[in-house]
């Protein structure tokens, strides 16, 4: 049987210039491919996937999309570089899928850019949140999805300079391109104003408690706090700044700005005064639970996706993500081909979401890779993030 | 002055996080003569467990012991299954089973209880304890101090039981303990079952700060590889120190070495954990292996 | 003789096989094939250090890293052809190896052990630290070779071969030097230090060599890595590559050379089988592949195959010929 797969995977090949056109798609099918972190240090991140996976289930039980049902196939890359590069190759050259979608973590897709641009592959919507994915110019089949974080870096610097009188900012940030990408658009949004920057203090994840540095940070004088850390360490960060009677004014990234996982254990009195940007509903945030978007993906949750935690944010990106693709087929109608792909996804007109925030409006171009730019921030009066201000967009 | 007291003070707070790791590494060394890579592993399991027991409504107390219980029959359980049949191969053969433990063990723990933390709650009162400008943390006292139990009573059981004695024996010599009478088999599960329950102690210890995840011990685990090496992993005092002296002096290199700040501090640890190794290759306090030709 | 006559068929059967391969596999399958020859390399070193040796090294990681990142710095920054890489990084892992191997001489079994897996896991945050080198958390994004002389191959099917001439090479001169004084000296340091330097083997040097040496193969994997995959960075060199080199020359069969082919085999292609069967909870099917593998064959593939082909010969031996020990080469307890 597999010289049998293997022969046609030859003849395939051979007859690429014919088939190319439509690869991963048949009349009744679209194959789409997705890499994720099922094992290794970032197995968190694995429930995206799973989540993914589920809602496209979904898709499928309603029909399909123009009569076609999705196959989705997801590998492990174990957030390894390397294994990237094998998974997203055999997706490619052996599945034969019609697009990468939503592969995750920026050391995995910037192992991958090149090939899938060379081989014409879109790469689409990945799950980062690093700013290099929005050049169509040089790098036309990749685009991203969320807002970056260099964008929501920014975004708090301005405020920053708009709203505190005298501000000392000290920075705590996880050691990695994740927290290093928001540092980098914090310090551009300050401009040359960032000499207001006393202390930065890094971290690993591998660090058992950021307490040091939050006791550093606390001894400079700060008044102003960034604190861009995934929710463990966030957590703590919060606690003990709170429990040390340091009371700056504390800007907290959207990565960990769940309110069940983070600002309950570190105490929600600790947390209050907290400002975060939001794009999309905080899913343990009480405001939504009359929201009918809210409440229908609690039930799509409970029953597709039965094994996932209905207080994981994640799970509610994946869901709004996937949608985001379903629209970008459904805009094909029935060119499936590549190139359509890519044109459909660059061709997004104010596409709003039931898990994102009212206002905020998914919007993409040929020149403009970037579908979610806007974010609006809260502030967490210790009980739910209030929003406040206007939605912000980003000059990224 | 003050915050390098309350560098110090954060230092020790998170070394008995490490040691608390430790104690049962070198538990498991000491009674079995096997370097168990899952033992992190293991504890975080165990305070998953409990975790499930107190969110069935289990009050704390009950839930704690109940849970030292399971995690004790869970280890001989391992030991029998698993440990066992390749108990005369050579040790990185065990060493593989052992990483073969860990990752079963991790990625079960996701599995089940997926990967959100989950707080945990702690024994110890909330308020922090305040010493002039110096706060502590309640909670970290109170680990510090069931720490130093647990170190106690490894101790007492190594030294003056005969129990104790029986299982060192068993671990270096089993050819000879066999000969005196000593049921080798037996006496190396229940060094599983103990360090497997002193684990469980560990894990629902540092819960509480560390928050309840399926990779909250990864990083634990490394350092208390290198607490044990640092003090020896023949001696549970050396690991408890070693732990509390890579807390203290992770902390204050982070802080007053500035061009090494936090993003080597680990590093440094390290080379400071393999400079000492060099001038005592057993650890601080291990017992340095003679050779007799 | 019939054994050494069997042997030499199968190694040639082996070789054809694997020249034949690159016409007959996608470009994907060679890539994945290419990857395991590369391990294979890389568990030599290590075997030779551990396995041969009885140094118990965790942290070979750190050597593959700094070969990727050698071979990477010097072909995106000075714009230095791939193959001259090779070399460079091997050499520089060689001293690398060797300056590690002098103090490593003072510690011991478990405490060298943990030394070396002190490197491994420092490594990443010293490639994140020096970043104008080492491009920090982003890594360094290389360019594929293709294949040279105009030869109609494509890039995959160059490289596989390139990396399995290496690999023939390397082994050829290791197996070489390990069937020679050399290996009886280094495996003599493991079995019984004393004895060894008691017959005049200077036990220092050579440790320390066999930890270059040992160290430079690793590297050369490392810098072939960084050339096949185009693309270096911090993530790609974590603890977890230590530990999965351990894995690969233990289930392999740790001092055989023909261990560090199946350890390597394992190590790329189990994983990923492991994740076939269940997506749920990939790496605890994998653990458990460990554990099994581990109680059914406690001296790795290598040392399963020498029980069984024992086995075999002693039942064609006619009972009257004495049973010929052989000083095996096998790791003992």
């Amino acid at each position: 049987m597999r010289h049998v797969r293997r022969f046609l995977a030859l003849a395939a090949l051979l007859a690429a210039p014919v088939l190319a056109q439509t690869p991963g798609v048949t009349p009744t099918e679209i194959k789409v491919g997705n890499l994720n972190p099922y094992s290794g240090p970032a197995s968190a991140y694995g429930t995206i996937g799973k989540s993914i996976g589920a809602y496209f289930k979904m898709i499928n039980d309603q029909g399909g999309i123009n009569g076609r049902k999705i196959d989705y196939i997801s590998y492990d890359d174990s957030y390894s570089p390397p294994k990237a590069v094998e998974m997203a190759r055999k997706l490619v050259e052996q599945d034969q899928v019609a697009l990468i979608f939503q592969s995750l973590g920026t050391p995995s897709n910037t192992a991958i850019h090149k090939y899938m641009n060379q081989m014409k592959v879109p790469q689409l919507f990945v799950a980062t949140g690093a700013s290099k994915w929005n050049d169509p110019k040089h790098f036309p089949w990749t685009m991203g999805w969320q807002p970056n974080y260099q964008t929501e870096g920014s975004i708090y610097a301005r405020h920053i300079l708009a709203t505190v009188k005298d501000p000392k900012i000290g920075i705590l940030f996880q050691n990695d391109d994740y927290g290093k990408d928001y540092l980098k658009g914090f310090e551009d949004g300050l401009g040359d104003k960032k000499s207001l920057i006393v202390m930065k203090q890094s971290y690993e994840v591998t660090d058992p408690t950021v307490d040091s540095q939050i006791v550093n940070l606390k001894n400079s004088g700060a008044n102003v706090f960034f604190n861009i850390t995934t929710p463990k360490f966030a957590a703590q960060a919060i606690k003990k700044a709170h429990d040390l009677g340091w009371t700056p004014v504390h800007y907290l990234n959207n990565v960990s700005n769940s309110t069940a996982s983070v600002l309950k254990p570190a105490g929600l009195e600790a947390s209050k005064g907290l400002i975060t940007a939001l794009y999309g509903k905080e899913v343990t945030d009480p405001q939504w639970k009359n929201d009918k978007g809210y409440q229908d993906w609690v039930a799509w949750m409970k029953k597709y996706y039965p094994d996932g935690s209905t207080q994981d944010n994640f799970n509610a990106y994946g869901y709004s993500v996937a949608m985001t693709l379903v629209q970008v087929f459904k805009q094909c109608g029935n060119d499936l081909s590549r190139e359509n792909i890519m044109r459909q996804a660059a061709n997004l007109k104010n596409l709003e979401l039931p898990m994102l925030l009212p206002g905020i409006k998914i919007n993409t171009s040929p020149d403009d890779f970037a579908p979610i730019e806007q974010e609006q921030l809260a502030r967490f009066n210790g009980e739910i993030w209030e929003v406040f201000g206007d939605v912000v967009a980003s000059t990224h | 002055m003050d915050i390098f007291i309350q560098q110090v003070v954060s230092g020790l707070a998170t070394g008995s996080i490490y040691a608390a790791l430790a104690l049962a590494l070198v538990m498991i060394y000491e009674a079995t003569d096997v370097v168990n890579f899952a033992q992190g592993e293991m504890a975080m399991f165990a305070t998953y467990i409990a975790w499930s027991l107190i969110n069935a409504g289990v009050p704390y107390w009950p839930a704690f012991f109940g849970t030292l219980a399971i995690a004790f029959f869970g280890g001989l359980v391992v030991q029998r299954v698993v440990i066992r049949p390749v108990a005369n191969a050579p040790i990185l053969t065990v060493v593989i089973v052992t990483i073969g433990l860990l990752v079963i063990f991790n990625s079960m723990a996701g599995w089940i209880f997926s990967y959100v933390q989950k707080p945990f709650p702690s024994p110890f009162p909330k308020e922090p304890v305040r010493l002039g400008s110096v706060v502590l943390g309640s909670h970290d006292l109170g680990q510090i101090g069931v720490t130093m139990l647990v170190l106690s009573c490894i101790w007492v059981f190594f030294r003056f039981t005969p129990l104790g004695l029986a299982m060192r024996a068993a671990a270096q010599n089993p050819l000879s303990s066999r000969l005196a009478g000593i049921r080798v088999g037996w006496m190396l599960a229940l060094g599983w079952a103990l360090a497997a329950m002193f684990g469980a102690v560990a894990g629902m210890m540092v819960a509480p700060v560390l928050f309840l995840d399926p990779n909250m011990m990864a990083g634990v685990q490394i350092y208390a590889f290198a607490a044990a090496t640092l003090g020896g992993f023949t001696s549970p005092v050396g690991a408890v120190i070693g732990g509390l002296v890579v807390g203290v002096v992770e902390n204050l290199v982070g802080t007053y070495v500035s061009f090494i700040g936090t993003e080597l501090k680990f590093s440094v640890a390290l080379a400071l954990i393999i400079v000492v190794l060099l001038v005592r290759p057993s650890g601080l306090f291990g017992r340095a292996t003679v050779k007799r030709v | 003789m019939n054994t050494e006559h069997t042997r030499r068929s199968f190694f040639v059967a082996a070789m054809i096989l694997a020249c034949v391969l690159p016409f007959l596999l996608s470009n994907f399958r060679l890539f994945q094939f290419t990857q395991a020859y590369i391990y294979a390399i890389a568990l030599l070193g290590l075997n030779l250090l551990t396995g041969y040796n009885g140094q118990i090294s965790l942290g070979h990681g750190a050597f593959f890293a700094i070969g990727g990142y050698v071979a990477a710095i010097l072909m995106d920054r000075w714009g230095v052809p791939y193959a001259l890489t090779l070399p460079i990084a091997a050499i520089v892992c060689l001293a690398a190896g060797f300056l590690f191997g002098l103090p490593a001489l003072r510690l011991e079994g478990l405490y060298l052990a943990l030394a070396t897996f002190a490197l491994a896991i420092a490594v990443p945050q010293i490639l994140k630290y020096f970043e104008r080198w080492t491009g920090g958390s982003q890594g360094i994004v290389l360019i594929k070779p293709a294949a040279p002389f105009g030869l109609r191959l494509t890039a995959d099917q160059w490289l596989y071969f390139l990396t399995l001439a290496i690999l023939l090479a390397t082994f050829w001169i290791g197996g070489n030097l390990l069937r020679g004084r050399v290996g009886r000296a280094i495996v003599a340091i493991r079995d019984n230090p004393i004895a060894a330097q008691a017959m005049g083997i200077n036990t220092s040097v050579v440790k320390a060599v066999t930890f270059g040496v040992s160290a430079a193969l690793t590297g050369l994997a490392g810098a072939l890595s960084a050339v096949v995959v185009a693309y270096v960075a911090p993530d790609s060199y974590n603890f977890l590559l230590s530990i999965i080199l351990l894995i690969g020359i233990v289930i392999g069969g740790l001092a055989s050379i023909s261990g560090a082919i199946y350890g390597a085999f394992f190590i790329q292609f189990v994983p990923n089988f492991a994740q076939d069967i269940s997506k749920a909870a990939p790496w605890a099917i994998f653990g458990v592949f460990l554990i099994v593998f581990m109680i059914a064959m406690p001296t790795g593939i290598a040392g399963a195959i020498a029980l069984i082909r024992n086995r075999l010969a002693r039942r064609r031996v006619p009972e009257t010929a004495p049973a010929t020990h052989r000083p095996g080469m096998q790791a003992t307890p």
